[in-house]
């Protein structure tokens, strides 16, 4: 069969480094395409060639796509021929509704003055057709990440998408949504459409993609079709690191004492609809050396408990009691929550994590600058030496401390952002999707750090959405939905199917 | 690619990375050649030279303040008009003037008591300010944009809508005094001030001590990202600089005093900018507030503390003025905040905040007032004096955006 997009030979560099070598890639009519690879292989530069943002010309190679060369200039030529890319950052403008920006910058309007009653019409067929029961007019800010992914995938519908790509669509939602989403895609192929998905959920990926094509160091290294064999999420891995992963999760021998972290009946709102609670009467406890899980579905309110419990920083009305080493402390600012022991690594670390254009060293020291300075005076050298500690021991790679974090990798900036809470010298952490967005590797060595910090004599929460991981690192895991605690398991008994039975029934129980 | 290859450092690259320091520095360099050519050597005169420190002392020390706060995010409207109200009240308080003599007297107090006041109600107005801004999360364009209205509009009531002077002679010497000479040397057949000389020696030696003293400790640690020529190339200009400029203010009265106090709050404000934790998490707050404020910085605090800076500076320069004046007039300080905003921009500070160095808006100030006395003498209209500040400002803000999106 005539492939619908061929790229040969693409080439790209910037000044310094070979992003891209002699890539080849082909997507055939409705097919979907899975492209992997570490972070930093070199997907999301190839995705950038192929969409126009580094025009023809920047790099060499060529693009075929329905069977003619193009030379795509900018982004809109790109589109104009059917090919369509959906990016992580969602660029949905959150103030306007959904269907003012389905149609954002193709108006339906005539001299200028906006048709609403056909963009109405047309909103509400794209929606049933990405199975969004959601009213036209409802503002995106409104809905959750799930949904604005619909929302994107209906406007690429609009402007008659033939190739759809996606950059880690399902990194940020929930497994229902996940599911929706990728039952979305096969629906979308038996119509013909074609997509390209890059991800680093391999589950995801043997569900839904016809082949799978591997980037490494800027080349393929592979493409293996998954309907002429079994391919296991081992041989990917094996194709994608160049090596054998025996283990995904770091072997660790648990050495749990007493409880040194305990919250008892903590309750929380939410912080702009007073009525809603958010957290209901939850208790937990973390014992040193122990790895504790939480579990739950986007949404189920794992982050507003952590973030009301550290310093509040979320929600109203927060009541309940801390307890750390037995002694109740208060955790009612930041400042008092870190002097107490606790850390909070945040799930977006872009956003609240690090100070983007600021370097490693800055970064590294902002939770306790205290810790290199006299007199509020800091000394460099030995803020210097922290650094490169930090740096050693978490195996940060970068040119020098002094390299800027929004040029690192996702892995990189994680191990910046734990670095930071490590030297706040903590005695409770708790880490909020902390291999959110990174490759497998990357992801080994952040087990490797928890795993470290438990034998160190710490407790360490971690919130994650994917359960495999959970059952690998966890000694014990609480299940969470709607705000409350619903189940409490070790780990060794837990399983992917009790967690979600744990979270399904809690629901049930609701409707009683 | 995600690890970028250790890269030697080298002349080149190290140029490259500090283009935007060098290209205003250049730029100044550039602007004064031209006026002094442009004037017929008139910019240079001891006597100009003096002057033009004179003129820009207050919109430095408002610059200094106006850093902070575009560092951290904000900006500050109301330092012209809050400057020109603490320039009135410190008339009132010296002359004991009442706005309203039928109503009521006012005290006349010593200069220094009504200075001290005078700063500590400065203090007290960016307090209120900040808090607003800080607590309240009102935008700062909007709090201090009302405080612009409401300072202008109280400079004018104390004032009673006249002019109040002329104040005491021991408080003009803020503005007018200079260091005075001991050693009574003349050259050139005219009196030569040899004490504003040396001290202008002792600073540059002190200085380079301490630049040579870093530099070692940074060798010792494998730190010099800086090549050795362009070290040295420094401190070559830093020498020459300071020893010509106080040779120059040498042969006419000496070191102004307002040039003590400048100096010394630029030094102040240099340290807490680069070396303290107070500096370090100003920058971290205007790079990203919400992980300063997770990482345990207190930001309400820290922008509350900002704004009550910035209102004693805008004080120390509505005195500064008042003081060089010798009068206050219910317009003083109009426009201040332009000039000063502009300084900090030229000088490299981001509208985005997070970005912005204290050398930067010292220079950045230096520019406008070059311009400004430059621009003067030779007889240019204020009409199109204005006109080509601001292409100055649009210019600088340009290029450090164009180059920025480039590389």
């Amino acid at each position: 069969m005539q492939p619908i997009l061929e790229m040969r030979g693409i080439t790209k560099t910037f000044p310094g480094v070979k992003a891209l070598s002699d890539v080849n890639i082909d997507v055939r009519p409705a097919e979907i395409l899975a492209v992997v690879g570490e972070n930093g292989a070199g997907k999301s530069t190839l995705m950038k060639v192929l969409s126009g943002v580094y025009p023809h010309g920047t790099y060499s190679g060529e693009i075929h796509f329905e069977g003619s060369e193009r030379k795509f200039g900018k982004i809109s030529d790109s589109e104009d021929s059917g090919i369509i890319i959906i990016h992580q950052e969602l660029a949905l403008v959150p103030l306007l509704s959904i269907a003012e920006n389905i149609f954002l910058g193709h108006e339906t309007a005539k001299y200028g003055v906006i048709n609403w009653f056909e963009a109405i019409t047309r909103t509400k067929d794209l929606l049933k057709k990405v199975g969004l029961n959601e009213h036209p007019n409802a503002l995106i800010t409104n809905l959750g990440t799930g949904k604005q992914q619909l929302v994107e995938i209906a406007k690429a519908l609009n402007k008659k998408v033939k190739l759809l790509i996606l950059d880690e669509p399902t990194s940020s939602l929930n497994e229902t949504d996940s599911n929706a989403l990728l039952a979305l895609l096969m629906e979308l192929r038996s119509q013909g459409i074609s997509s390209i998905m890059i991800s680093h959920k391999l589950n995801e990926i043997s569900k839904v993609a016809d082949r799978i094509t591997v980037i490494r160091d800027g080349m393929t290294v592979d493409t293996l079709d998954c309907h002429a064999e079994k391919i296991s999420e081992d041989r990917i891995i094996k194709a994608m690191v160049g090596r054998e992963l025996t283990d995904r999760f770091p072997p660790r021998t648990a050495q749990i004492k007493d409880p040194i972290f305990e919250v008892k009946n903590w309750s929380c709102y939410h912080p702009l609809h007073a009525e809603r609670q958010m957290i209901k009467n939850i208790d937990l406890h973390v014992k040193a050396g122990e790895v504790v899980g939480i579990a739950g579905l986007m949404g189920a309110g794992r982050t507003e408990l952590a973030m009301s419990i550290f310093g509040k920083a979320y929600g109203q009305k927060i009541t309940g009691e801390v307890f750390i080493h037995g002694k109740p402390v208060d955790v009612s600012t930041i400042p008092k929550a870190m002097d107490a022991g606790l850390a909070y690594a945040t799930e977006d670390r872009k956003t609240y994590g690090l100070v983007l254009i600021d370097h490693i060293k800055h970064n590294i020291t902002l939770a306790n600058l205290d810790g290199v300075a006299k007199y509020s005076v800091v000394d460099d050298l030995v803020e210097l030496a922290i650094a490169n500690k930090y740096r050693r021991e978490l195996g940060i790679r970068c040119s020098s401390v002094f390299q800027t974090t929004v040029n690192l990798s996702g892995g990189n900036q994680q191990k910046v952002v734990l670095s930071k809470w490590l030297f706040s010298g903590p005695d409770v952490l708790i880490l909020d999707e902390p291999t959110r967005g990174i490759d497998v590797g990357a992801k080994y060595e952040i087990y490797g750090i928890i795993n470290k910090l438990a034998e160190a004599g710490k407790a360490v929460i971690v919130i994650s959405s994917e359960m495999q991981e959970l059952l690998g690192i966890s000694d014990r895991i609480y299940v969470m939905n709607e705000g409350k605690f619903v189940a409490e398991m070790p780990a060794k008994e837990a399983s992917q199917e009790k967690i979600m039975r744990a979270i399904m029934k809690s629901y049930g129980q609701k409707n009683d | 690619m995600t690890d970028t290859t250790q890269v030697k450092p080298d002349f080149m690259r190290f140029i490259k990375s500090n283009i935007r320091d060098y290209a205003l520095l250049l730029s100044l360099l550039a602007i004064m050649v031209f006026f002094q050519f442009n004037t017929n050597g008139t910019l240079f005169k001891p006597v100009n030279v003096t002057n033009l420190l004179l003129q820009n002392s207050y919109i430095v020390v408002m610059a200094l303040g106006m850093l902070l706060v575009i560092v951290a995010g904000h900006i500050d409207l109301s330092v012209g008009s809050v400057s020109g109200f603490i320039g009135a009240m410190a008339a009132v308080l010296m002359t004991g003037t009442s706005p309203n003599p039928d109503l009521f007297t006012v005290p006349k107090f010593d200069f220094v008591t009504a200075s001290i006041l005078c700063l500590a109600l400065g203090a007290a107005i960016g307090a209120v300010q900040g808090y607003f801004i800080a607590y309240y999360k009102i935008p700062a364009f909007i709090v201090t944009l009302a405080g612009m209205l409401i300072f202008k509009g109280l400079a004018l009531s104390v004032l009673g809508g006249a002019s109040v002077g002329p104040l005491p002679e021991t408080f003009q010497l803020l503005s007018t005094g200079f260091i005075p000479d001991i050693f009574g040397v003349q050259m050139f057949g005219a009196p030569f001030n040899l004490l504003a000389l040396l001290i202008g020696t002792v600073i540059t030696v002190v200085l380079i001590f301490f630049n040579f003293r870093t530099r070692s400790s940074q060798l010792a640690h494998g730190l010099a990202e800086e090549p050795q020529a362009i070290f040295y190339g420094r401190n070559v200009l830093i020498a020459v600089a300071l020893v010509g400029f106080s040779f120059i203010m040498a042969r006419y009265k000496g070191l102004p005093t307002v040039l003590v106090v400048m100096f010394t709050l630029i030094a102040l404000f240099m340290f807490i900018t680069t070396r303290t934790t107070f500096g370090r998490r100003i920058y971290a707050m205007g790079g990203n507030e919400k992980a300063a404020k997770l990482s345990g910085v207190n930001t309400e605090r820290l922008t509350f503390w900002i704004f009550t800076i910035m209102g004693a500076l805008a004080a120390l320069g509505g005195l500064i003025f008042a003081a060089r004046l010798n009068v206050a007039t219910p317009k003083a300080g109009a426009g201040f905040e332009l000039e000063v905003i502009a300084a900090c921009f030229i000088g490299g500070a981001a509208v985005t905040g997070g970005v912005g160095k204290i050398i930067g808006a010292v220079i950045g100030a230096f520019i406008i007032g070059v311009m400004n006395n430059g621009m003067s003498i030779m007889g240019i209209g204020i009409d199109w004096q204005f006109v080509i500040k601001g292409t100055v400002l649009m210019l600088a803000v340009f290029l450090d955006v164009y180059y920025k999106n480039k590389g």
